[in-house]
């Protein structure tokens, strides 16, 4: 079970990485890392079966750093939205050079 | 004294800067949220803010001097730990006393940014106090989460909230990555731990496995987009011009180095084993920062973004550093973060110093003729180009922590000497922005109809003297200072573990 669990992982990782790399929306681009931090998880969980507790105790971490990543993130796409009126990162260039 | 981590009292007492620093930021958090946002309170907050950080900089400087040790655990209790903090804590004072004008003046009234700063700070120092994957992991998120925030407090500025947008979107990919890292490690050896990893490494041959060879590089990835290493640093630059200069300057400087210290610790500590195979990895990661940031830096005319490319040059350097790989290329690092730090700060509080509302004077051109209105600030402002480019006698520690690097490049077992040679060129290609700035300063005229300089207040003027004296005065007697940064290496088992030979001796271990 853990070699299916440990592909599944690594699939949904993938497609969370070209999700970000190719989608232009930043809410979008945001679900996309924490399908690959949900990907990370299932990893953790399966060897936690071979090695004992410590992947799952890390699995509580990784989910309340995601939660507080969430928050920061969404008031700072909710901040350039009141700015700019859209949240597509392709109409957000002040910043170049 | 010699700490058993696995009592509760004990590991409270190997962490008790760290958790000093982290009650009093939580007591400071109350306490901004309770008055009333307004320049004043963000003062007082921020005032309470320095004492709470200079509190847990003497804590450190007395844990530094009892020889405290540990055992096998999850926090590392040595020279390196205390030296690293004292350096993240002297940034963050510093980057607090500039936002306090700096704040005042954008009326940034939020008083909890002094609050965030401090927590970033108590986030770097688990860094590199953390001998275990996860506790790695937490500390690193204390301080991004923190930096996130502190890159948008501006909240009326659109740049200000594009800045935070790609750091904060750029950061939780590279997390992601980091975090993958870890799991296949931890999927390969079967543990978080940095010296379990390092010696189930070696005992049960891991270092082909094609899992920890994956993890390895990912977390390589990680480490690279949280020192903005090219080619991993797009979001530098942009990060870097779009946050408030005080917060720039946290980041160039404290946050840099922080990545950088709990780098060198996983590379050594846990990754030890497999030092020879990532060898390579690094160098070309080395040379590539160090021309992709210096060449770069060539064109800007911001000087904010110029100084964010060069700081993407200096990870090169530094990593060249950590390419060498021993106990004195480790002093090297120490020094240098040293001289960098104070560099940094120094340039950027000339900027904060400079500019006033509504003009932020951010532009190489905005310093044309600046000796002839204002010369100390340029004479200072020179200070701190000729450090960054290591421009002898005037650039003071500058010279000197790039001397120490190519020493220990070239004194290595296995001479890194074509890194060496690269930085000296690299080098050289930066003293064609470092000096134009200088070049700005002194001989171009002030433009006809330049508006008035604001004045400058006592607690900047007194930031930018102290830079660029200690600077100097260290530059010219160097040696208090590097004796500081060989103590501070001779406590971490570095060198037993890169040398070639560590392998048999883990293994009659």
């Amino acid at each position: 079970m853990i070699a299916e669990s440990l592909a599944l992982s690594a699939v949904l990782f993938t497609i969370g990485t070209i999700g970000v790399l190719t989608r232009r929306n930043a809410i979008v681009i945001f679900m996309c890392v924490e399908l690959m931090l949900n990907a990370v998880n299932l990893s953790f969980v399966a060897l936690s079966r071979q090695y004992g507790v410590t992947g799952q105790v890390f699995v509580v971490f990784v989910m309340t750093v995601a939660a507080a990543e969430a928050a920061v993130g969404l008031a700072i796409i909710i901040s350039i939205f009141r700015h700019r009126q859209t949240v597509n990162l392709q109409n957000i260039n002040l910043l170049k050079g | 004294m010699r700490f058993d981590l696995s009592r509760p009292f004990d590991l409270a007492m190997a962490m008790s800067p760290d958790l000093f620093l982290f009650v009093g930021a939580m007591a400071l958090l109350l306490w901004s949220a309770i008055g009333r946002d307004g320049a004043a309170h963000q003062r007082r907050i921020g005032v309470a803010a320095i004492a709470v950080a200079a509190a847990t900089l003497l804590l450190v400087v007395a844990a530094s001097t009892r020889g405290w040790s540990a055992g096998p655990g999850i926090v590392a209790v040595d020279g390196f730990r205390w030296a690293a903090d004292l350096v993240f804590l002297v940034g963050a004072i510093i980057a607090i006393a500039m936002s306090l004008d700096y704040n005042a003046r954008e009326a940034i009234f939020a008083a909890e940014a002094h609050v965030l700063i401090l927590l970033a700070t108590g986030g770097m120092m688990l860094m590199v106090a953390s001998r275990d994957l996860m506790m790695l992991f937490l500390g690193i998120e204390t301080m991004s989460i923190a930096v996130y925030i502190l890159t948008g407090i501006d909240r009326r500025s659109p740049r200000a909230a594009e800045g935070a947008l790609k750091y904060f979107l750029l950061g939780a990919f590279s997390t992601a990555f980091f975090l993958y890292g870890i799991a296949l490690i931890y999927g390969a050896t079967g543990a978080t731990n940095f010296q379990v990893i390092s010696e189930r490494i070696v005992a049960l041959k891991l270092e082909q496995t094609p899992m920890l060879l994956v993890g390895v590089a990912l977390l390589l990835v990680g480490f690279g987009f949280k020192m903005a290493a090219a080619p991993f640093h797009m979001w530098a630059p942009d990060v870097y011009e779009g946050a408030p200069t005080p917060i720039t300057a946290f980041m160039a400087a404290s946050v840099k180095a922080a990545a950088f210290a709990a780098f060198l610790r996983v590379w050594l500590a846990a990754l030890g084993g497999v030092y020879a195979q990532w060898h390579d990895a690094i160098w070309w990661l080395s040379a590539i920062t160090m021309c992709v940031g210096n060449i770069v830096a060539l064109q800007q005319r911001n000087l904010k973004r110029m100084i964010a490319y060069s700081s993407v040059g200096h990870t090169g350097f530094i990593l060249v550093a950590v390419a060498s790989g021993t106990t004195q290329s480790a002093a090297a690092f120490l020094f240098y973060l040293v001289a960098y730090t104070f560099a940094i700060m120094g340039a950027f509080a000339v900027i904060v110093a400079l500019g006033s509302p509504g003009a932020p004077r951010e532009r190489i051109d905005d310093y044309n003729g600046l000796w002839f209105v204002r010369p100390g600030m340029a004479i200072a402002m020179a200070v701190f180009m000729l450090a960054m480019l290591g421009f002898p006698v005037f650039g003071g520690m500058g010279f000197f922590a790039k001397w120490y690097v190519l020493q220990a490049a070239l004194q290595a077992s296995a001479p890194q000497t074509r890194l060496a040679v690269l930085l000296v060129l690299t080098t050289t290609i930066s003293a064609g922005y470092y000096l134009y700035v200088v070049m700005a300063m002194f001989m171009k005229p002030r433009p006809e109809g330049a508006d008035q300089l604001p004045p400058t207040n006592g607690l900047s003027r007194f930031i930018i003297a102290a830079s660029a004296g200690i600077i100097l005065i260290f530059g010219v007697f160097p040696d208090p200072v590097a004796r500081w940064t060989r103590t501070g290496v001779d406590l971490v088992p570095l060198a037993p573990q890169v040398e070639p030979n560590f392998t048999q001796s883990a293994v009659a271990r």
